[in-house]
């Protein structure tokens, strides 16, 4: 094996120049959502865009740092990695001062610091290291446990900081394993579980408990009677009404009032356009009002005068829905989906299982953040407080994504010398 | 390992994450290009709609002299939000307030809004700022905003300017201009120049944030429209005159209209009695409001548009001119000395034998009646009622029994029968002169106001034509010609027929009647007038105009339950001339008479007749029969529009057979006034000749 002639050999650029398009149409519309007239400055260090700035430059001295790196010290460190962070999250959970509901902040002098960000990628790395492991086959059990306990663990922590925004992300390496071999029922069994829980809350249980009767009945008179299918359907409609009794409980009981707010005034069962369901609704007046081409950067004015709370951090999408209108959505939608086929295509022509796996992690934890960020904006989804990777406000979420992004970047360009 | 084998799941996996992309993209051409219910969301949030209010325009009176301006007040504002570490010991202090109502205000500004600014103290004279600007600073959430007040500097004519009030509700569904807190004109000229004295409002448009902090305009102002101030309007009033007329109609219940007949500008128009309009203004407006409408004698009704009286004998020179057109009588005609019907008759006191210009001078009853009969009787007439028809097209072009067109609201048309009225009393054909012959001496089912009346002298000074009388002469410098105001209307008179009326009435000023109306060497021209009145004493009129040649003023001037024309009206009549053509009196005692003369006492009587059934046959109770002052004077009935109309429709409804037992009964002719009226035309004469 012979050392890269320069640390910019075989970088996927395209990947370094989304980031970069990614960044920059962040900064503006940060800088578009505190824009006032007392601030002008870009450098202006009060200012969320000002302190952006240099959340973006050392963003890049990360990536520098991580493509200066050897690319092999990634896989070998993994494990480390990823406990030095399970062991910074036991220390916050012990340490932190509650901010807003959530105790998930290390604040050293005035500088703070979310650990529950950089375990993504922690986490994303030791699944990685874990699945390509010689000999490690999705089929067996241990392995069905041993990868559930790497991603579980970290996200029952960041669950006990009450972060369950961060928290749900880890669900998203549920695409890791199916691509890794976990069996497609498990993406089925999500999707269904999902609809269920929609549908216990806006059904009555008896009607829907009847309707799941009735289907499984119904398949059971039009499919082969072998033993098997009978298994599966009999253990399906069984899940299904253990889904939907479980869901009363688990809504009642293991929710938040907040939480359960939200919800509710997401499926339209509730309306509080005052209280809980304040931010949805400005978030979307903003969005609506954008129209086909938007009101023009800086002419925003509910994100300018301040209606929609949140708007340079986790509601910024309003921001490019007001001033940018639907063209300006639609960019922004259609550069994540770009980025997450590059990432995607990446990830298929890897000689190693560790890259490709890891590039499964960042294309799924990116993928989850746009869907729950964007979702919440326009009311798709309810109000859980993660942030549009890239574009948000914020030193922690940018830091970890530079870092997730350019390691696979810096292990992509080291594709040509590992032997399969 | 699974790398060859990915294919499949990368498909998967990319799947999903285009469907949820595109599941995303509908739902944003949804919400940001087809529904526009947003766009409306995000400037209901943003955009704030500023008033600036114009100033009213000012009302002067033909010498200059101010009527009505606006005078600066503040309202007190506040931000219950922005109030912190107030002193309210020294802020109540300050204002003037205990400290109850400043809990009670501030609680009531608390539950309205947090954050936007509601009205703490109403109208703070602008005394009283001043000395709370200076530590206004210390307040913190407390502002003031500028308003105007309606001032009315001379105190007088209140019915003629009227007053303003805020809007209703009401008005506000009806005209969209108004809106919440909007003032507008309820009464007099401040009403039916509306249009003029508001001007126009300006509307800002600002751009708040979410703290309800102006932010700048919207769009650069290209939406912002500026506020015009209202047009000054000159009025025809004489305030000198109008206050002058005020005191000597002080303490007596009547009215009085004096116009300049070669224009038709109403030099005076008083209601008596009056109040000072300033009452009906601000803070106190509605409490005073509630006050004078209790009041008995009605202050806010005005008796100079809305009154209906008998004219008494005032009418006979219209009768008079009639006849003369028509060719009934020439100036030479005489009567017999004795008018009779069935076993009523009318007398009069002796006098010598007389033609038209005696029986002016000498009021005489007989003459007239027997006119009237020559007339409606008359041969060339196929029936009585042609005769009557025609008679009465003569008074109609005088202006009776329609609107003038005088600008101001709520005038009425006064009386006159038709002869559908008569044939439902007494049945078609059953009628004749004979049957309503008191409608030749002016009385009967007549009813006109002061304003009609002075209208009939103006017509009388001018030979034969009036502009419409009005109190506006010009907007905002120029001549106010709306309202058909620069038209000159004719009556069916020619003008050749006047001369011998005006002998008649220089005649009753000079050895008639109204000597007593006499100043300098002013050649005037009257007639007194008594109209019977049966809830009491007579009412007492005098109408005329002066000089003969060239008028400058004609005047009517009607004192209810004051007796004699002769008494009260005649020499009030004739101070207000001098007074107008030489602005000084040469007769003081006369004028101290008048104005100390006490005479509402002599209404209370009256009450107590109320339910004679015959009452509501004798004109003079059609004042009574009508309630307008409660219809028309209820605020929100004033300002909503023609009701006029409406109060013509319950004074003739009163007068339908219905309502009249005894005549719908018997069928008879009805025993009117004859005999009463002979008897106190002899009384008058009496007591000038005697």
């Amino acid at each position: 094996m012979r050392q890269q002639k320069s640390i910019f050999e075989n970088i996927d650029w395209a990947l370094v120049i989304m980031y970069l398009v990614f960044v920059l149409m962040g900064w503006l519309n940060i800088y578009a959502a505190v824009y006032n007239e007392d601030h002008q400055s870009i450098f202006d260090m009060t200012q969320n865009y000002g302190r952006q700035l240099l959340w973006i430059g050392t963003s890049l001295l990360i990536a520098l740092a991580i493509l200066v790196i050897d690319g092999k010290f990634f896989a070998a460190f993994s494990y480390p990695i990823y406990l030095t962070v399970l062991f910074i999250l036991l220390i916050v959970l012990v340490i932190a001062r509650d901010v807003q509901g959530a105790r998930s902040w290390i604040e050293i002098g005035s500088f703070k610091l979310q650990p529950s960000e950089f375990a993504k990628f922690a986490t994303n790395m030791a699944l990685a290291k874990y699945l390509s492991t010689l000999g490690i086959r999705m089929e067996d059990v241990k392995t069905k446990l041993t990868a559930g306990l790497i991603v579980l663990i970290p996200m029952a922590f960041v669950l006990l900081q009450n972060d369950t925004g961060s928290a749900l992300v880890f669900c998203a390496f549920v695409f890791v394993l199916y691509r890794e071999g976990l069996s497609q029922n498990v993406l089925i069994f999500g999707f269904l579980a999902g609809v269920l829980f929609v549908l216990a809350l806006m059904v009555p249980n008896l009607i829907l408990l009847s309707v799941i009767g009735g289907l499984g009945f119904a398949a059971y008179l039009l499919m082969r009677k072998t033993r098997k299918n009978l298994m599966v359907i009999l253990a399906i409609t069984t899940l299904s009404c253990g889904v939907v009794f479980s869901v009363d409980f688990a809504f009642n009981k293991i929710l938040q009032d907040h939480q359960r707010e939200r919800i509710n005034i997401l499926l339209g069962k509730k309306s509080d356009p005052k209280g809980a369901g304040y931010n949805v609704n400005q978030s979307l007046i903003a969005i609506g009002s954008g129209g086909l081409i938007g009101k023009g950067y800086l002419q925003g004015t509910q994100t300018k005068y301040d209606f929609v709370p949140e708007q340079s951090t986790d509601f910024i999408f309003c921001t490019v829905g007001e001033e940018w209108g639907f063209a300006g959505t639609t960019f922004v939608l259609m550069m994540f989906l770009a980025l997450l086929y590059r990432i995607l295509f990446i990830a298929e022509r890897q000689r190693s299982p560790y890259t490709r796996i890891y590039a499964y992690g960042v294309a799924s934890i990116l993928f989850f953040h746009v869907m729950v960020n964007v979702g919440m904006a326009i009311g798709l989804a309810p109000v859980i407080g993660i942030p549009l990777p890239f574009f948000s406000y914020g030193g922690s979420s940018l830091w970890s994504f530079t870092a997730l992004l350019f390691i696979l970047i810096k292990l992509d360009s080291y594709r040509m010398y590992i032997l399969r | 390992m699974n790398g060859a084998s990915g294919s499949g799941q990368r498909l998967v996996v990319a799947g999903i994450f285009t469907a949820v992309v595109l599941i995303f993209l509908t739902r944003l051409f949804y919400v940001q290009v087809l529904e526009d219910s947003y766009t409306v969301s995000a400037n209901n949030n943003v955009l704030r709609y500023m008033i600036d209010y114009p100033a009213r325009g000012m009302v002067y009176d033909r010498k200059g002299k101010i009527l009505a301006f606006n005078q600066a007040v503040y309202d007190l504002m506040v931000i219950p939000r922005q109030v912190k570490d107030l002193d309210t010991n020294e802020f109540c202090n300050l204002l003037g307030i205990p400290k109850d109502d400043f809990i009670v205000k501030m609680t009531k500004a608390r539950t309205f809004s947090r954050v936007k600014s509601s009205i703490f103290e109403k109208q703070i004279s602008a005394e009283n700022y001043a000395t709370f600007q200076e530590k206004l600073y210390k307040f913190h959430g407390f502002y003031v905003q500028p308003r105007t007040l309606r001032k009315y500097p001379s105190n007088t004519a209140a019915h003629v300017l009227g007053y303003i009030g805020e809007v209703n509700d009401d008005l506000i569904s009806k005209n969209p201009y108004y809106r919440q807190g909007d003032y507008i004109g309820i009464s007099g000229i401040e009403q039916s120049y509306e249009g003029e004295l508001r001007g126009r409002r300006g509307v800002r448009i600002v751009m708040v944030d979410v703290f309800n902090r102006e932010k700048g305009s919207y769009k650069s102002g290209q939406y912002d429209t500026i506020a015009v101030a209202g047009a000054n309007l000159v009025s025809s009033l004489d305030a000198d005159l109008q206050a002058y007329g005020e005191q000597l109609l002080a303490n007596k219940v009547g009215s009085l209209v004096a116009i300049e007949p070669r224009t038709g500008e109403i030099l005076a128009m008083i209601s008596s009695p009056s109040y000072d309009p300033n009452l009906l203004v601000g803070r106190v407006r509605s409490k005073n409001y509630g006050v004078l409408l209790k009041d008995p004698l009605k202050p806010l009704f005005n008796r100079a548009m809305q009154a209906y009286y008998p004219p008494g004998s005032t009418f006979k020179l219209t009768n008079a001119l009639a006849s003369l057109q028509e060719g009934i009588i020439t100036s030479s005609t005489s009567f017999p000395h004795s008018f009779s019907v069935g076993s009523h008759s009318v007398h009069c006191h002796p006098h010598p034998p007389i033609a038209l210009e005696g029986a002016i001078q000498y009021s005489c009853n007989p003459y007239f009646c027997n006119t009237f009969r020559s007339f409606i009787d008359n041969k060339k007439f196929a029936d009585s009622e042609t005769g009557y028809n025609t008679w009465r097209n003569y008074q109609l072009s005088f202006g009776i029994g329609n609107k003038i067109g005088v600008d101001m609201p709520h005038e009425l048309k006064g009386l006159i029968p038709t002869t559908a009225f008569y044939d439902k009393i007494y049945g078609q054909h059953h009628w004749k002169a004979s049957t309503i012959y008191s409608l030749g001496i002016g009385q009967g089912e007549l009813g006109i106001t002061p304003m009609q009346m002075a209208n009939i002298i103006c017509i009388i000074a001018n030979k034969g034509y009036y502009y419409t009388p009005h109190i506006i002469k010009k907007i905002a410098g120029k001549n106010n010609n709306s309202r058909g105001l620069a038209e000159r209307h004719y009556t069916k008179i020619s003008p050749q027929n006047f001369d011998i009326i005006h002998d008649g009435m220089q005649r009753v000023v000079e050895a008639g009647t109204a000597r007593i109306a006499q100043f300098r060497d002013i050649i005037i021209c009257g007639k007194t007038g008594t109209s019977q009145n049966p809830h009491g004493k007579d009412h007492s009129l005098f109408v005329g105009f002066a000089p003969r040649d060239n008028p400058r003023i004609a005047i009517a001037v009607m004192v209810e339950n004051a007796g004699f024309g002769a008494t009260w009206a005649a020499p009030i009549a004739s101070l207000m001339m001098e007074k107008f053509m030489y602005d000084s009196i040469s007769r003081p005692d006369l004028e101290d008479r008048m104005k100390k003369g006490v005479l509402i006492h002599m209404q209370d009587n009256s009450m107590e007749k109320k339910d004679d059934g015959i009452d509501a046959f004798y004109g003079p109770s059609l004042e009574e029969m009508i309630p307008h002052a409660p219809i028309l004077l209820n605020e929100s009935d004033a300002v909503s529009g023609d009701i006029e109309a409406e109060v013509n429709e319950i004074a003739f409804s009163d007068f339908t057979i219905e309502n009249c037992e005894i005549p719908t009964k018997e069928k008879k002719p009805l025993p009117v006034n004859d005999v009463k009226v002979t008897m106190i035309k002899c009384e008058e004469l009496r007591y000038y000749f005697g």
